[in-house]
């Protein structure tokens, strides 16, 4: 392993992801400490340009954590974050940022393990890719 | 330029044991915009909530970040004390250091409180950018569905009746009464369960506005507090209810302990539930009779204290020797939770009736061996530092109450999170206790953890009255989130008002110009419509493009510059 350490940023919904989030701090479930958790009010409200505004800043890695598809509080709004976001992607990938560094998962208010889970691969995935090249741009 | 004020919470250990809560605070007085930066012991505390309505009066704060647990549960308390003090609640920003962050990196101090400082920057930013917002306001369906129809579920359907409110049972067996159904003693007071559920199942029948659903489910749950959509099927029937408030009473089942004492195996080896069955209907035959406390429960996988089962047990035990003084009872215990003045007395009673105590414990678990009808234990006594034999015709296994199998289900369909035992949990332990973290949805019960008959009445009624709270108001504040159209920028080109789940959004002409047009009372603020726009010309109120903006440049700049 590695010492690198990424800088993450996660969006999560409130009513599915950061609850599950919270549950993961309710029952003490330990995970390394670089992810940096942004509430929103659903998936479906993250703009494809705050992924791009962070990578372009030198982020390491985009979350983006929604509800199960069928549960978004708000009906159908994560049908569309799983079309933005894996789109929001294959821009990055097309101007040569490595595509995983964004993410769209799905986690319950019920799943902490999950998000545990979700946060520690990332993370791994994240150290194994390296700074994001970005960070060494100076306009 | 603002004039942020920051708390950073220590929440007691909880906080400051992985949080150098100091260095936090140092830190956040060099942030743009802020004027005042402290710490309190509990934030939340009449204390700690004073200390910040003072600072604000004393440093002309404008806008204040809270650093401590999680929005989903305090967020309404800090709001509230800033109000108090004369700022908009909209001007109040939180950060999550507790759930979020020392309670997940426990064992790295150092890590943890860097991460605290860029949480923080990340607040500051957005709350400098923070405006204030007036709230609007929606209408509330007098109508409850309560569902569950155990004991808590009745004491919440009749209190909601009581109150005048219209309210649907949803219950998924043939009849009410949950678990108590096969209790017919109820302890340590010794009522007779039937009176119990009687005396609320009478209030219920003669009540115009209730209507109670035997073999029915919830399959569906839509909406918001004040206004819920809950589909109630029966068979192939579906019958939709509108509601302002859901109480969940879904109960707890006891633990079939398969394997365990040769459970399933031996026929004279029984839970105590079934125990119950038979001393309801026929009293025993069984002379000598060992009750296995703690079976199941108290061990690896499953921790907890079911609290219910010593009280049970104690209860059965004088219940056979007062029909039957010469049937010799032990019972086989690790510890005896018999909490409270008249548990205590049961105990006592048992004692003096003749009840045998043995301590066992977990490294020895006593042993069983059957010969045809006649059943042999082997026992540890660690009162006496040996082992015991005892000879049984009746084995009784006193089992935890746990979580129902579709409880998951339940969480799912509700949106309501489960502990790691598949409890439901509880908005907060103290302070929100029969509420869940959504607004509108409340809890009662051995739904949350094991309780006895009394507490789940209690919860049962309180969950009732914290239900009637919206309706009887009649109304709800809509939370300043929805989503506002910038006219100027719009070119009317529809796709918010194709991506948006309510339908909420139309083209109008605004004075010769076609712009998009949000209605404020049905709007969710979920914030699709923000991402769907080419022109960045819809806002979602306090998630806007420019504050979500701004947390992004403080954390890029927080690992770029250094949090020191
Ligand atoms: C062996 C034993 C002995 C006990 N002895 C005592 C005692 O002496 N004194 C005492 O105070 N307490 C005792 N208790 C505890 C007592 O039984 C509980 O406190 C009480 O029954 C809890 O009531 P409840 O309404 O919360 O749940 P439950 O009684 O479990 O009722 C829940 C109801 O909800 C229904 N339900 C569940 N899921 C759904 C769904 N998805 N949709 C629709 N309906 C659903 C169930 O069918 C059930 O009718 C004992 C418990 C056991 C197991
Ligand atoms: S509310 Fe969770 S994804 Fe929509």
């Amino acid at each position: 392993m590695n010492d690198f350490n990424p800088n993450i940023l996660a969006f999560c919904c409130n009513w599915c992801s950061y609850a599950g989030a919270d549950l993961a701090g309710v029952n003490r479930l330990q995970m390394p400490p670089n992810v940096n958790v942004v509430r929103v009010m659903c998936s479906a409200s993250v703009k494809p340009e705050y992924v791009f505004k962070a990578i372009s800043q030198g982020i390491d890695g985009v979350l983006v954590l929604g509800c199960h598809i069928g549960d978004c509080h708000y009906l159908t709004g994560n049908h569309r974050t799983a079309k933005r976001i894996p789109l929001a992607a294959k821009i990055l990938d097309k101007v040569g940022i490595d595509s995983r560094r964004v993410r769209l998962d799905w986690v319950s208010a019920a799943e902490g393990e999950k998000f545990q889970k979700v946060v520690t691969e990332f993370v791994e995935e994240m150290r194994s890719l390296g700074p994001n090249p970005m960070k060494e741009v100076r306009f | 330029m603002t004039r942020i004020g920051v708390f950073i919470c220590h929440c007691g250990h909880n906080i400051a044991s992985a949080i150098d809560i100091e260095k936090v605070v140092e830190y956040a007085k060099g942030l743009p915009g802020v004027a005042y930066a402290g710490h309190n012991l509990y934030s939340c505390s009449q204390e700690g909530l004073g200390s910040i309505k003072k600072s604000i009066e004393d440093n002309d704060l404008d806008r204040v970040v809270v650093a401590a647990c999680t929005p989903r549960t305090h967020e309404p308390l800090f709001r509230r004390a800033c109000e108090q003090a004369g700022i908009n609640k909209y001007l109040f920003e939180f950060v999550n250091i507790r759930e979020h962050c020392s309670w997940i990196h426990a064992k790295e101090p150092e890590a943890a409180t860097e991460k605290a400082k860029k949480l923080v920057a990340m607040g500051v930013a957005k709350a400098a950018l923070l405006e204030p917002q007036e709230e609007g306001e929606s209408e509330v369906v007098p109508r409850t569905v309560v569902i569950g129809a155990g004991i808590s579920g009745l004491a919440a359907t009749a209190s909601l009746l009581e109150q005048g409110i219209e309210t649907h049972l949803v219950e998924r067996g043939d009849r009410v009464g949950g678990l108590l159904k096969d209790i017919s003693m109820v302890g340590p007071e010794g009522i007779c369960s039937r009176d119990l559920i009687e005396a609320l199942v009478d209030d219920i029948e003669n009540s115009p506005k209730a209507h109670l659903h035997l073999n029915s489910r919830v399959k569906e749950l839509k909406g918001f507090i004040g206004n819920f959509d809950v589909i109630i099927t029966k068979g192939d029937e579906d019958l939709t209810v509108k509601a302002g408030a859901i109480i969940v009473a879904t109960g707890a089942q006891e633990l079939q302990p398969k394997g365990e004492y040769g459970f399933g195996e031996h026929p004279a080896v029984i839970t105590q539930l079934e125990l119950e069955r038979r001393l309801g209907r026929s009293g025993l035959a069984a002379k000598k009779i060992v009750i296995v406390n703690c079976t199941g429960s108290r061990q690896p996988g499953r921790e907890y204290c079911s609290r219910i089962c010593c009280n049970a047990s104690l209860k059965n035990a004088i219940r056979i020797l007062e029909a039957n003084p010469e049937a010799k009872i032990t019972i086989l215990h690790r510890d005896i939770m018999s909490c409270g003045t008249t548990a205590e007395a049961l105990y006592r009673e048992a004692s003096e009736k003749g009840v045998r105590f043995v301590r066992y414990g977990l490294e020895q678990k006593p042993g069983i061996s059957t010969h045809g009808k006649s059943i042999k234990l082997k026992v540890f006594d660690e009162a006496l530092d040996e082992s015991i034999d005892l000879d049984a015709d009746l084995i009784v296994l006193a089992t935890p109450l746990v979580s129902p199998d579709d409880s998951e289900e339940t969480s799912k369909l509700l949106k309501v999170p489960r502990d790691k035992y598949g409890f439901f949990l509880e908005a907060h332990v103290k302070l929100r206790p029969v509420e869940f973290a959504t607004d509108g949805v409340f809890v009662c019960g051995s739904a949350r953890w094991p309780v006895s008959a009394r507490e789940s009445i209690w919860q049962g009624q309180a969950a009732a009255a914290k239900a009637s709270i919206p309706i009887s108001e009649g109304k709800v504040r809509i939370e300043a989130i929805t989503a506002e159209v910038d006219s100027e920028k719009c070119a009317a080109c529809g796709n918010c008002v194709l991506a948006c789940p309510y339908e909420a959004i139309e083209i109008v002409d605004d004075e010769g110009r076609r712009a998009a047009k949000v209605s404020e009372a049905q709007c969710k603020g979920c914030g699709t419509c923000v991402a769907a726009c080419h022109n960045d010309a819809i806002q979602q109120k306090g998630f806007s493009s420019r504050q979500l903006g701004a947390m992004i440049d403080a954390l890029a700049r927080a690992s770029t510059e250094g949090t020191q």
